[in-house]
């Protein structure tokens, strides 16, 4: 077991090994491990981040889900009043021209009625006169007697 | 045994713990240790900066996953252990552990492979094959550990002064444990012992566990026919000994030096 120059030697391989190692073959390699491991904690984070993102757009969509309920079945009850009231006003309005309806017919057959009096009594009349002149003929003026007529027409 | 019954057993021995050394007396040079140690770290450089080279944040390939989970366990070992900002650390303790762990591996090829097949060249090209010596595993080397051990003390002194001043750093060593300026001389020596005793015992264990492995694998070797379920349950105690021995070896360096980096 000598100590010879197999030492000196031994020591400049190391120093050159060392410093290769140190230049060349290190930095990458670390380097590539740690940017290895930053992206996979990003990738972590970034699936923490997805999952309560998901999370909160469910319950977003649950809550938009019962509010759209809540506001459709308010939509159904305005919708309902709205016709009950629409019928109501049409019932209304259609008693309401009913009876007018109702009114202007007693009215025209009231005055129907009036005129068809009126003809009447004037037909009457005539035909009193008329009567009246076949049985008297002759012997009857028509216009000494007239407010006899008269008063036998106004009788009627 | 590889050649048989003209080896005596010490011979054997002797011939699996030789370096292949080249030159003479402080500048000889193992080149095995060396050859094989630098392949070891050209190894791991080539397939870790292959996937640093098309290293992107999304979907891993296999190998890229691989390399990125040594990556990682190196990071958080780090980061759970030293708090301070420092670029060199985390990869110095990349480099260590996957290099460490790569030379401790060839503890667990067969022992005679590869210096057999290094005899088998040697003889081919005309070398005497009992004089061709092939001891792959770096790590049994005691120079390959103290080199190693060495540069983690460089750098631990290095730190120390940068963060605490050359005065801090003194200050360190002789202020403590007993603080009275009667006993800084005392507490220097303690101190010196401490801090010496951090690179000595960093190299020596991860020498002592490959060199004590390495031995054991070889003397199963010697055993006859009863070396085959004995190399096998050997060889997976020592699976555990070796990425063991690469982690202690990286969890004290990133020990030290953030010790290095503590105001006391």
């Amino acid at each position: 077991m000598n100590i010879n120059a197999t030492l000196i030697g031994e020591l400049i391989a190391f120093i050159v090994f060392v410093g290769f190692c140190m230049k060349f073959v290190w930095p990458p390699i670390i380097g590539a491990i740690e940017t290895r491991q930053q992206k996979i904690a990003d990738g972590l984070a970034a699936s923490d981040r997805a999952e309560t993102e998901l999370r909160l757009a469910q319950e977003n969509a649950k809550k938009q889900l019962v509010d759209a309920k809540a506001q459709a079945s308010a939509l159904i009850d305005q919708a309902k009043k709205r016709e009950a009231q629409i019928i109501d006003e049409a019932a209304v309005k259609a008693q309401a021209e009913r009876e007018k309806i109702l009114a202007q017919a007693k009215a025209e057959v009231e005055a129907e009625r009036i005129r068809a009096k009126e003809e009447l009594r004037k037909q009457v009349a005539a035909l009193a006169v008329a009567g009246a002149e076949r049985i008297l003929q002759r012997s009857i003026d028509e216009a000494a007697h007239s407010d006899i007529l008269e008063k036998l027409v106004a009788e009627l | 045994m590889a050649s048989g019954a003209e080896l005596t057993s010490k011979e054997y021995i002797t011939h699996h713990l030789t370096n292949w050394s080249v030159g003479e007396g402080f500048w000889t040079v193992h080149v095995d240790t060396l050859g094989w140690s630098i392949f070891m770290g050209l190894v791991f450089l080539f397939s870790f900066r292959a996937v640093a080279k098309t290293a992107n944040a999304g979907v891993p390939s296999r190998w890229q996953c691989a390399v990125e989970m040594v990556v990682e366990f190196i990071d958080s070992t780090v980061k759970s252990t030293f708090h301070g900002k420092n670029t060199l650390i985390a990869p110095l303790a990349l480099t260590i552990f996957v290099w460490v762990l790569l030379m401790n591996l060839l503890d667990l090829v067969p022992i005679d492979f590869i210096p057999w097949t290094a005899q088998q060249i040697g003889g081919a090209l005309g070398y005497d094959p009992a004089h061709v010596y092939m001891k792959a595993v770096p790590t049994t080397d005691l120079n390959m550990t103290i080199a190693l051990a060495l540069g983690v003390f460089i750098l631990m002194v290095y730190y120390s002064i940068k963060i605490k001043g050359i005065g801090g750093f003194i200050k360190e060593l002789t202020t403590q444990p007993f603080n009275t300026p009667w006993l800084y001389w005392f507490n220097f020596i303690l101190e010196v012992v401490a801090l010496l005793a951090k690179p000595l015992s960093l190299s020596l264990r991860l020498f002592g566990n490959l060199y004590a492995g390495e031995l054991i694998f070889i003397l199963i070797a010697m055993t006859g026919l009863f070396q085959l379920p004995m190399h096998f349950v050997w060889a997976a105690f020592h699976l555990l000994v070796i990425p063991l021995q690469a982690f202690i070896f990286t969890i004290l360096t990133v020990v030290y030096l953030s010790m290095a980096h503590e105001h006391h």
